[in-house]
Formats: structure tokens, sequence, C-alpha cells
């Protein structure tokens, strides 16, 4: 799911200092279900612009909470929001990034705030303690070569022919130590699998063009 | 390095341009060690420090001392089309080796928010070198006019746990076209041996890395702070032991000394009975102790 974290209150206090009303809109969709920017998070947020406006003699007079089942889609929004945000000068999302630009979309008239900074497709683990990034969307997915471990992205260089020799006791030098290294899991992996040969494969430089920006996919079928 | 091919035991330096724009020092550092090694390294933005170009260093190096040097590249820093604009600048200025690194990653240096790029690794570094002096042809097979003539080396790191996934690691690299291995700094002679035995299968020169101790500062810096290296206990103390020798005359003799005694050990040991083709000193700033060293070596 896509992650991300809420900007500091002071930032977002900054941002929204000129406005008498503001929407703070939650998404139920990734965000939501990681409880980074749901509903409740949304609801939480309000009251803090409001509280914390007060504080600093801004002008914030009335910060109301809503929510979208996914902020991503703008049925979904038209649907569960159509008419109940035009008394707000402004929206303020906790959705990621997609989510801010498709409230913007249908909201012409109004300027929509991030609540969040979108940081990365991932998962949690199994305590729920952290999130991982595990995709990047590359466009090239090598997947079925790695043991199911993305170097594109598990591996700070994203490098093809890991590892680089930065590494102590499996754990890497990007990050202080803390993340395993990423070609050292995929080793172990594949060794286990009795597939080294996938290992000592040598991968020939990418063609880089399908990660390239801005991506855009024909059709897009409705689910 | 032709001198490697021909099979006889060498002894290669390095030299760290910095973040300047003269480089007398080096080039004089350089000069000390003509006629001890066949070439120097002339490294690129260690540890991602914004250095000077190792291109430009390694060119004058070569013209104004008539230092061979290996010049080496990192991805880190550049995409594929920027490493072949500087490799064929590289074959224009004459420089005729290349030691092929992926680079650490940028945000271990001083410009830790920079972006990595990485566009290309190591060994697929070693495969666009090959494509141009093998072929004359660039990473998409574009003809290239008067093709550059390069000995490619690339990195191994002895130190690595696993050392299994390394060892293939350097098995792909090989296969993609390196000519010689130069490790990362080796203290311990198991290690090393472990490491070139390992290594004979391959049929690629290795040079073992090794790493003078100028000071106990840098002794103590280098076992702390150095991940997966360790500075072996006893060559620690005596090094603590020299440093608290107030003459300071006194003190450099003692420091040398201790080096000589290790490394002559060492190097002798490597040179006699392993298949090493010659060690990399690593005395960035601390050449004076290279030509005595190889003299104690006794090859």
């Amino acid at each position: 799911m896509i992650t991300g974290e809420r900007k500091d209150l002071e930032e977002l206090m900054e941002i929204v200092k000129t406005y008498n009303s503001l929407a703070v809109v939650g998404c139920d969709g990734c965000v939501g279900i990681y409880q980074i920017g749901g509903f409740k998070e949304a609801e939480s947020l309000a009251s803090l612009l409001k509280m914390g406006d007060k504080i600093k003699n801004g002008v914030v007079q009335d910060a109301e909470a809503f929510t979208v089942i996914r902020q991503c889609d703008k049925e979904l929004i038209e649907k569960e929001l159509g008419g109940k945000l035009d008394k707000f000068e402004a929206i303020v999302s906790t959705a990621c990034g997609v989510g801010v630009q498709t409230m913007a979309a249908v909201f012409e008239d109004k300027v929509v705030y991030p609540a969040l900074n979108t940081l990365f497709m991932g998962a949690q683990d199994r305590e729920g303690a952290e999130l991982y990034e595990l995709c990047k969307g590359c466009g090239d997915c090598v997947l079925h070569l790695t043991g199911g471990i993305c170097p594109m992205t598990r591996c700070a260089k994203g490098l093809l022919n890991g590892p680089c020799g930065g590494a102590v006791d499996g754990k890497c030098e990007v990050g202080d130590y803390t993340n395993d290294c990423a070609w050292v899991l995929i080793y172990e992996k594949l060794k286990s699998m009795d597939r080294l040969d996938l290992y000592t494969t040598f991968r020939l430089p990418r063609d880089r063009r399908p990660s390239m920006s801005p991506r855009k996919l024909a059709g897009g079928a409705k689910y | 390095m032709k001198k490697i091919k021909e099979g006889k035991f060498v002894f290669t330096g390095e030299l760290e341009p910095e973040k300047t724009t003269d480089l007398t020092e080096l080039v004089e550092s350089a000069k000390k060690l003509l006629g001890h090694c066949v070439a120097c390294n002339v490294t690129d933005n260690p540890q991602s420090m914004a250095y000077m170009s190792s291109l430009v260093a390694s060119h004058i190096v070569q013209r104004d001392s008539g230092m061979e040097c290996v010049y080496q590249l990192r991805c880190s820093d550049r995409n594929s089309i920027a490493l072949t604009s500087d490799l064929l600048g590289a074959g224009a200025l004459g420089i005729r080796n290349v030691l092929a690194l992926t680079g650490d990653h940028t945000s271990l240096g001083d410009y830790p928010g920079s972006m990595p790029v990485f566009d290309l690794d190591s060994g697929q570094l070693v495969y666009l070198i090959r494509r141009m002096v093998d072929e004359g042809v660039d990473l998409n097979g574009k003809p290239i006019e008067h093709p550059p003539r390069f000995h490619v080396g690339v990195a191994g790191n002895p130190n690595a746990d696993p050392l299994d996934s390394e060892i293939l690691k350097l098995k792909r690299k090989v296969e993609a076209g390196a000519e010689f291995v130069q490790t990362q700094v080796i203290f311990d002679i198991e290690i090393a041996k472990t490491f070139l035995k390992e290594m004979e299968k391959y049929k690629v020169p290795v040079l073992i890395g090794i790493f003078p101790l100028k000071n106990y500062g840098t002794a103590d810096y280098f076992d702390k702070y150095i991940p997966g290296v360790h500075v072996p206990k006893d060559l620690l103390a005596k090094m603590k032991e020299a440093s608290e020798i107030g003459d300071k005359k006194k003190k450099m003799e003692r420091y040398d000394e201790i080096n000589l005694d290790y490394y002559g050990d060492f190097v002798h040991e490597i040179a006699h009975n392993t298949s090493a083709a010659g060690i990399h000193v690593m005395a960035v700033a601390y050449e004076r102790i290279t030509p005595p060293l190889i003299e104690c070596a006794k090859i």
C-alpha cells in the first residue's frame, strides 16, 4: 500500500493560516488502513488545527473532518463529498499525493493542501511496528529472478548485480546497519531454493524508460 | 599493468585527490613511488566525498610524475552517458587502467542529500568498458571512432560475510571481463589466504589490499569506524604504545618500525605462499613507508 507521514503541525498551520474555514478530508484507502490519514486522523488534525491556531492567534475558526473510501477515485469523491465542501474556503487532504491531486481535479475552485508527505509503496512487518518499502514500481519486475525480494527497492543502490560490499553481518551500511542487505537476503533465499544459478547470472544494464515519469497506462478498466 | 599479465609479483599504490585544485603534493607522492609500484590508483570521490575529478587527477599525475595510474571510476555519481563520456575522455588522455567501482552510497559522504545514480553497477561498468575496448562500440552498439584501450579491474571484499555471495559476485564480474581484482583492506592474513584460495578457480590476478597505519589515530579510527575491518589487538596496542613517545621523530620512526615488522612478514607470506598477483598498498599520505616495506618483505 501507499504510505506516508503527516507533516509537522507547525508547518501545516503555516500553510493554512490565512483561511477561516477548512475541510480536512481523510482517505479510508491505504493511509486509512495504516491509520496515517483516515477519518480518525482527519478528525484529530481538524481539532489540532483549530486549537493550534487559537494559540498562535490565527484566523481558522472552523475545521471539519470528512472522509472518502478512496481519494484516488474521482467518482467516489463526487459521490461522497458532492456539495458538502462548498462552505469551506480550502481543503486539507490527509490522503497520499494521488488523492490530493484527484481532490484538486474535482474541486477546481478550491486549493487542496497536502497534510501528508507521501513516502512509498510498502507493507507492515509481522509485528506491525514498522512499514517497509517493498516496491518502486520500476516497470520491469525481476522478482522471479531474485527469490521474491526486490533489489531495485530494497537494495539502497538498486543494484541488479549485488551485493556491493557495503554490508556487515547482513546489514546495509546505508541506514546505519539497521536494514537488511537485500542481496544477502536474495543470496540466502536462492541458496535455500537451490537456485544459485539465478544469483550467478550477470544482469545487463537496464533500459530505464519503463520507470521514467510521467507514466500512463492505456485503458484503466473500472473494477 | 602489463607486468601483472606477465606474472610478476607487483605492488600498486593509492593516491587520493581531495577538495583542492592543487595536485602538487599528489604528484610528489607519486614520484616517491616510482620504481616501487607499477601503478597507482587514483581514488574517485572516496566515501562519497565531493573531491577533485579522478580523471583529471589521473591525467595530471601521469603527465607530471610519470607514474602509470589506475583511474578509479564510480557508478554512484554518473549515469551511463556520463560514464561513457568520461571513459572516452580517459582514452584521449592516455589512461590505460580503469578500476570499475559501484561506489559508496551518496548519503554516506559530505553531500548526503545528493541524488545517488547507480544507473550501472560495477559489473555493468566492466561490461560497458569491454564493449568499448573489445568491440569498439558503446553500450547500445554505436561505433566509436578510435576506441579506447583499457585494462579493467574490479574491487573484491575478502571480509564479506557471507563470503560465498561475494565470491559468486566476483565470478560475474570476471565473466563480464574484469582483468584484475584489488581487494579491500585486509589485516588478517588468514582472511587473505581463504579469499585467494576461493578465487583461484577464476584465474584472475588478485592484488591483496593492505593499509599501513600512519599513526595510532588512524589505527584506532580504522578499528572503530571501518565496518567489517578490525585491526589486530596486538598491532593496535603497539601503535598506542608508540603514540605515547614524546619525541616526534622517534615516534614516527617507531610507527614505521611497527608497520615494517607487521607488513614485512605479511607481504612476504602472501608473495611466497599464495596465488596473489601482488599487493595494493593503500598508504595514502604515508607513501614513505612503501619502499622500505617492499624491501622488508624480501620478495
